[in-house]
Parts: C-alpha cells; structure tokens; sequence
C-alpha cells in the first residue's frame, strides 16, 4: 500500500494502470515495453527510487534539470524560504525577484540586455523566435535536420517531423531544416535575404550530442550576421556549467544575439526558463512590454530559486568539481570503451554532457535496459538510437561516480546480450 | 541591555552557505585524494619538500600574522615552530615509507598502505600556524587530502596560510584540492561537518569539548586532552640547569602548548636552592600576597581567565597587580604544601609555573599523580639522575610521556628530544583518545595484510609490486584547479585543453566524434 495521505495505490501494477487509464497509455506502455518500468517514488541526490523500491543512479537529469541532483537542500530551503514571502507573482507588474534574477541573468553574459522568462524552455524558445521575426522583420527560420527546441508551435516546427507532423504543425514554408555540421548548406538558404533567424542546440541533445566541428559554429554565427538573420543559441541542456563554463557558447568563443536556457535553471524543484537578448533584439519590450505575457513565465519563486542556482553555479567548488567529474568521465570512458569494444563505439563528451555511441541502430536503448537492471538509470537519445546520453551532475563525489562506472561495467554482458537477440530479430 | 535587530533584517531566510560550500570542499578532497593515493614516493616525497620549503619560507610573516591576529603567543617563537613543522618535521620522517608494499617473505605476509582519505583538521587558535603545517605534512606524507577548520579566531591567517601550502603542493604536482581551507569556520558548520559521512578521519586539536565532540561524531577521530604537566625537580638535579631549563620551557611562545610545564614540584630539602636557581632563570618569586593576586586574576569564580592565554608573564603581573622587573620571563606564586584544591595547580596556558615541594619522594609521586589526572595522557617532565625516580615517576603518573632533564614544552613535542615532532600529542586512553604516542602520518594510513597459510607446505607467492606503485591515472591535466580570477583568459586555456582531450578521443574513436 503506497499511501500519499492525499491519495493512495496498492501497488506499483495499481499506479501503472491508473496511469494508463486516466492519464497517457502510449507513455505507460512504452516503458514498460522498454524493460525500463520506472515509478519514481523517493528521491534524493542523485539517487531515484522505483515504486518497488529498486536504486537507480541518475544520469538522465531530464536534460540537466537535476543539475544539482534531487531535492537539493540548499534549494529546497530557498523555495521554502521564498513560500513564506512570495507567490508566482502578477507578471504584469515589476518585481524584486524578476529584477534581481533578471540582472544576475545578464551579468553572467554582458553583451546580453534583458532577460525575458518563461516557464519552460519551449516557452524560452518562442520568445526568442517572436524576438527575432520582430528584429528582422522576417518570418523564416532555420534550425538542423533533427533538431530539437520544444513542443509549442513555434518551437517544434523547428525541430523533427516526429514531433510536429502528428498534429499538423510543420510549416516547411517558414521553418527549413539543414544538415547538422554543414555551414554551407546554411548558408545556401540564409543566401536568400529572407531568413529571420538560425536557432541551434550549442551540442543537439536530442539528437545524441555530435560535437560541433571546428570552427562550424563560429562559421554559423558568422553567417548569419553577414545575412542579417539572428543566431540564436539554445542552451536549455548545454548551459549552466554541464559543459565546464556558465554558458556552452562561451566555451566556442561564440557572442549569440539570443540565446535560451531552461531545466536546470529551476532546480528541479520550480520550472522557469529565459530568453536572453541583446539591445537590439530586445526593442520589442520598449514598443510594447506586454506583446508577450505569460502567467506563470518568470514566477517570482522560480526567480528566488534561479537566482540560487545561479550563485551556486558560480561558487569555485562547483567549477572544481564539475571539472573533476568531467575529467573522471573522460578517463573512465576511454578504458571502459577498449574493455568492451565490440559494442561500445564511441564517446562525446563536453564537461559533463556526454554521448556514448554503441553499434546497433537501436544500441542505446538495449544498453539503456541492461544499466536499469544494474540500477543505473541512463536515456538514449530520442533522435538517434545508437546514442545513450549519459548526463552526470555537476556535484557527484569521486564514491558515486566509481560506483557508476563499476556498474556500467556490470552491465555491459547484458547488453551485449541484448543487442545480440535484436540483431538476432532483424 | 536589550538585544538589538540588525538595522535591515532579511525578509527571506537565506540557506547557509557556508556549509553548503564546506561540503563542497569535502567532495573536492574526495576527488584530490582519488588521485593523490596512488602517486609514488618520490612524487610524495617531492611534494612534502616542496610544501616544507613553502611553509619554511613563510614561518616568520605567518608567525607575525599570527600573533596579530589573535593576540596569543610570542611571534619569534612562532616562527621557531612554524619552521619545525616544516622541514625538520619532513626529515623526521623522510625514510618513513608508507607508500610502498612491504614484503615479509618469512612470516609469508604483504602489507599495501592504504590512506585514509579526506581529513578533517581542525585548528587551534593558540598554534594556528604550526598545527596547520604540521597536520599538512602528515596529510601529504600520508597521501590523504586534508579539509582544515581553523579556530575563528585565527581565521585570516589560517586561509592564507593554507592557500599558500596548497599552492606550492600543487606546483609540485599534487591534484587541485588536496589541501583546503573552510572559510567562514563556525561551531555548528564544525560539529555537522564532523558527521559527514565523507570524512575519513577527524584530526581534532582545540578544546575539550570539541575534542568530545569529534569522538562523539560517528567518524574516527583523533583528538588530544588537555595537559597539565609537573615538572618534578628531583634533589639529584643540577637545579641550575633544571630551572633554565623549565624557565624557557615555560616561557616559550608564553606557554600556548598543551606540553608546557604547570607546576614546579620539588622536595623540601630542595625548594630554597629551586627557588634562587627560578630566580635567577627570569622567575618571578611570589610573596604571598602576590600568589594570591594571580590566583584571584588567572580563576575568577567563572573558571580560567582566557584573557591571559599566551601573554608574557610582564602583561599578566601588570594586570594582577604584581610589581615585577621587566626582564621577567615567568611568574612563580609559591604554593608551601602540596595539595588537590589550589586552583593555581590547573592547567594555564600561560606563563605562571606554581612552585610547591613534598617532604619526600613518594609524597611528591602521589601529589604529581592526583595532580596528573587533570590532563591525564599527557606529558610530565623529570629533572635529575636518579634512574630508578624515573622509573617509578613514569610507572606512576598516568601520562605516556616522561621529559628527562629537557623543557617540557619543546621536548614532549619532539624538538629538543628524540621522540617525534608533533602538534597533537596523543592523550591516549588515560586521556580519553584513541592514540597514545606523538601523532604521525603513520596513524592516517592502514594496511591491508596478505596473510598466507602459515603451513610450511603452503608456499609463499612471488609479487611484483611494481603495479602498485607505479603511478596510477593522475588526470590528463590539473582538473578541479580552482578558477583563476581572471576567468576569461583561463576559460579559454580549459577550452583549449578540453579541445585536446576531446581530440585524442576521436582519434581513438577511429575518427567518429
């Protein structure tokens, strides 16, 4: 008997079809399907816990969202502290909390203006979007062939038919999708003096997290301004310290005219995202500040608590030690690669976003199931199924991290044997 | 008087930082020592020089800080012991191994050192600095990486200083975070972080009960009780010798070490010639009327008067109204009859050495004895050759240190003996702790044993240590160093660096990114 006090289930298989039944059966059952049947129940750290009470290690992070790990006291604390005080807020109206996040947003990027909240990345994305059409006056936009910036209607005709044609979304005459790592083909359509704005994933999460190569963003941004269209960064997986700097444009000497983050930005514990612009971009909110509104987009508790996360991003510590298990990973990775060669292919890494790329069209998803079973839990990427995303937060200890890796290990016979019935299949 | 609010209270309660970022500082020790415990003795061993020289360097400005900062002490004695921290203390245990395996191919037994890993030091207010060097060498020479708590007293110096060793230690190619300093050091951050479950080993030296606290925390705990040494002048001393000895014992640093001398016990027939022989030493000789004004000023009826911790014996005669010359070195009130009741015969960290004498010798043995379980564990001094007194003195007190014909201060901390340097001198269990001897780096290492059948039909394995001690994987660069102030210029060293990482990885990959 699970009792929540506010409601109650007899068991995991009690949970799984109430899910199914009242609130999504295509999730429900994909899971379960997956050999991954995950409840979440407690959570703490980097740590989760099933329904059924199995361990599982976190490496998924929800794309970062749990940076700092789960529940992490300090920002509990602070959005406890913030509960005594504040609500969401009336986002009609100036506010300590917008104010005091919205400079320390800026600060951490000078040649940025303003900071605009939303209350999710997508969110983030539209505005930025909205941003650059009203900067260009143009209505096109560009983004890479399985790309990926959100589910709202700007945001996912940006990204992949998966996500878009289902409801009728895609607007190919507007939104036009290039090769990842090709400048050229970019500039073939940017050529056309009618595009408002490049939007592109510092390193494509969704996609698996190939590198950008040398010089390619550089190359973009550089287009773009030479086409009069905006480069908009998305750091929604790759901001806030995952690739070793506050920013993951920073690390590529980039300057973006507008970038987004999210996830992370609210602890885990209070969705809120931003759109970041110059001056120039942000001259909407001089004409007409209220062009964009949203109700719960720049809550003033998500503010209190962002505010937070960025002091503790900024603390030496956490620069050390994102180092140290940027460093680890790398390391690690490399040897656990030569043990077990047949399978294991390959590795991305910036900071602490990886990519793991195993030999089978459908590898990561086996080598997924086989670390649930050895009581990690790590996700393959959505676009490419060769790539498992390995994603460590920024404050793992040196025990947590070994322990990882002893269990990355552990599993790979499994999924070597997993990969061979699918092989087997096909 | 009534409690006033600060003028602009917060109107949000706002999270301790403080601990937040010690605990921080805890994970980036875990991470360090990863590291630091397979390097190899001549890395270790570069290492200790390079931070002994650094320390040795800086005794004199540390020394000078430290009495700044918290008024304790004497700064050129300081310095004295900030320099034995360093490179005597290195020397003292240079051919110390306790890196490399041991083979004992006749009891058919290998040992491989294991260190601890992250330490928990704290430090005392009273030998800020020479603690700190001292307790960073063990930590090196140990391979553990260490987190220092420095009393909030001598906090100032007590950062730099440590910033400074850490530097030089990573100059010569110690991990980034091997040594650190919590900055903000508070009693409750002090008593959670003593719980952490990521500390191997707590180093306690201060008060008792932090002592207590640091046994009573759940992690293994080193930590040291309070002395009270007597210094027992024996008619077969030569009583000159003797009372210089223990003047400049009791004087050095104005008395801030645990080992200096608390009392001064001789015999009757002695105490007129101990007397002259103190005087004439630099020892102020009470009157009655003078022994009573100390006793009155050093123990107000609310216990020691910490006011006069580590002053000289001219600034506490000053303020307890005893008319002295200015060439005076210690205050000697004289107590006729020994007994348990006085309070001048407690602890002082202070240069005040109450002289009293016994009829006999076995009268002088029980007063030093009950006296003694007042700082049970520590150090007592003899003075004199009568080898079977020493004998019987040591047999009796219960302390695990006897000083013979040396000061007590220097000579129970191993510098004008041959016992090892050391700023914890292990109480044991007479003294409620764990470790009885001078503290050493050989206490923050364990071994584990390859024990064979001990049939002489079992053979012995042959073992080729060279896989432990090779070194093992040190990271490709200095990965956790902390972020240069100049954050822009280092972004893009770390980026370049990462770049390269990121390159030898395609090239292993076959060229797949």
């Amino acid at each position: 008997m699970f009792n929540y006090g506010y409601f109650s289930f007899d068991s995991k298989e009690a949970l799984l079809e109430k899910a199914a039944e009242y609130w999504n059966p295509g999730k429900t059952k994909f899971w379960q399907d997956a050999g991954t049947p995950m409840v979440i129940d407690r959570r703490e750290g980097y740590l989760l816990y099933d329904m059924s009470g199995k361990r599982l290690i976190d490496l998924h992070l929800n794309g970062g969202t749990y940076n700092f790990g789960h529940r992490h006291p300090e920002l509990v604390e602070t959005l406890k502290s913030g509960l005594d005080y504040f609500d969401m807020g009336n986002h009609w109206f100036p506010s300590v909390a917008r104010a005091a996040f919205a400079e320390k947003l800026v600060k951490t990027a000078p040649h940025m203006k303003y900071a605009i909240f939303g209350s999710g990345g997508a969110e983030a994305v539209e505005i930025a979007l909205k941003t650059a059409r009203y900067a260009t006056q143009r209505r096109k936009i560009v983004s890479i062939i399985k790309g990926y910036h959100g589910h709202s209607g700007l945001s996912v005709a940006t990204g992949d038919d998966r996500f878009s044609k289902i409801f009728l979304s895609d607007r190919p005459d507007e939104f036009i999708h290039v090769p990842f790592n090709d400048a050229d083909a970019l500039e073939q359509v940017l050529r056309q003096g009618d595009i408002a704005a490049f939007i592109i994933e510092t390193i494509p999460a969704t996609y698996g997290f190939p590198m950008p190569h040398d010089g390619y963003l550089q190359r973009c941004q550089d287009l773009c301004r030479k086409y009069g269209a905006k480069f908009i960064s998305d750091e929604v997986q790759t901001g806030l310290m995952r690739t070793g700097v506050m920013w993951g444009w920073q690390g590529y000497g980039l300057k973006p005219d507008i970038f987004v983050t999210g996830k992370g930005l609210g602890g885990g514990i209070y969705p809120i995202s931003a759109c970041m612009v110059t001056e120039e971009c942000g001259g909407w909110l001089h004409v007409d500040g209220a062009a964009h509104i949203s109700t719960s987009g720049g809550s003033e508790l998500g503010c209190l608590v962002g505010h937070h996360v960025l002091e503790m991003l900024e603390r030496p510590e956490v620069i050390s030690n994102t180092a140290f298990v940027a460093e680890y990973f790398a390391q690690s990775m490399r040897e656990m690669m030569d043990r077990h060669s047949d399978i294991f292919v390959g590795v991305r890494q910036r900071g602490v976003v990886l990519g793991l790329e195993f030999d089978h069209p459908e590898g990561a998803v086996a080598v997924s199931r086989a670390l649930y079973e050895n009581g990690v839990w790590a996700i393959f990427s959505s676009l490419d199924k060769r790539i498992l995303q390995f994603k460590p937060g920024v404050l793992l200890d040196v025990d947590l991290c070994q322990e990882i890796m002893d269990r990355f290990d552990a599993a790979m016979p499994r999924a070597r044997q997993l990969l061979k019935s699918a092989r087997r299949a096909a | 008087m009534t409690l006033q609010s600060p003028p602009n209270p917060s109107l949000l309660h706002v999270p301790d930082r403080n601990l937040s970022s010690a605990n921080m500082k805890v994970g980036r020790a875990g991470w360090a020592v990863r590291y630091y415990s397979t390097f190899t003795r001549d890395a270790v061993l570069g290492i200790a020089e390079a931070v002994a020289r650094a320390g040795h360097e800086k005794a004199g400005f540390y020394a000078d800080w430290a009495v700044r900062e918290t008024g304790f002490g004497v700064a050129e004695h300081k310095k004295l012991k900030n320099e034995l921290s360093a490179l005597p203390l290195l020397d003292y245990y240079r051919d110390l191994d306790l890196v490399t395996p041991r083979i004992d191919a006749g009891r058919k037994i290998v040992d491989l050192p294991k260190p601890a890993g992250v330490i928990f030091a704290l430090t005392p207010a009273t030998n800020p600095i020479a603690t700190l060097y001292y307790k960073t060498m063990l930590a090196i020479l140990s391979r553990n990486a260490m987190v220092i708590s420095p009393h909030p007293a001598a906090r100032e110096c007590s950062l730099d200083a440590a910033r400074h060793l850490a530097a030089a230690a990573e100059k010569a190619g110690a991990p980034a975070g091997l040594i650190q300093c919590i900055e903000e050091p508070s009693v409750p951050l002090v008593q959670e972080l003593m719980r952490s479950d990521k500390i191997a080993v707590i180093m306690a030296t201060g008060g008792t009960p932090m002592v207590r606290a640091a046994y009573s925390s759940s992690n293994p705990a080193i930590g040291v009780g309070p002395g009270n040494a007597v210094a027992y002048v024996d008619p077969s001393a030569n009583v000159d010798r003797a009372a210089r000895r223990i003047v400049e014992s009791k004087s050095f640093d104005n008395s801030v070490l645990c080992t200096n001398e608390s009392i001064v016990l001789t015999l009757d027939c002695s105490h007129g010639n101990l007397e002259r022989a103190l005087r004439t030493a630099g020892g102020h000789i009470c009157n009655e009327a003078d022994t009573g004004r100390l006793r009155d000023y050093l123990f107000p009826a609310s216990g020691f008067n910490v006011a006069a911790i580590g002053k000289s014996a001219c600034w506490i005669a000053e303020k307890a109204g005893l008319r002295v010359s200015p060439g005076t070195k210690v205050l000697v009130p004289v107590i006729r009859a020994p007994g348990q009741d006085d309070v001048l015969f407690r602890e002082k960290l202070c240069p005040v050495l109450p002289l009293t004498s016994a009829v006999d010798f076995e009268q002088a043995l029980t007063f030093a004895k009950q006296t003694m379980r007042r700082g049970a564990g520590h150090s007592a001094a003899f003075h004199g050759e009568d080898s079977a007194r020493i004998l019987r003195f040591s047999q009796e007190l219960p302390v695990y240190r006897v000083v013979v014909n040396a000061p007590c201060s220097q000579g129970a901390a191993g510098f004008a003996t041959h016992l090892p340097p050391s700023f914890m001198i292990g109480t044991g269990f007479k003294g409620r702790s764990s470790i009885g001897e001078n503290v050493g780096p050989q206490h923050l290492v364990h071994w584990t044993s390859i024990a064979y059948n001990s049939d002489a039909s079992v053979p012995f394995g042959s073992f080729d240590l060279s896989s432990v001690t090779t070194p093992a994987k040190r990271p490709a660069r200095q990965a956790g160093a902390l972020p240069e102030p100049q954050a822009a210029a280092a972004e893009i060293d770390r980026d370049m660096l990462r770049q390269l990482i990121l390159e030898e990885l395609r090239g292993l990959n076959g060229g797949r990114s």
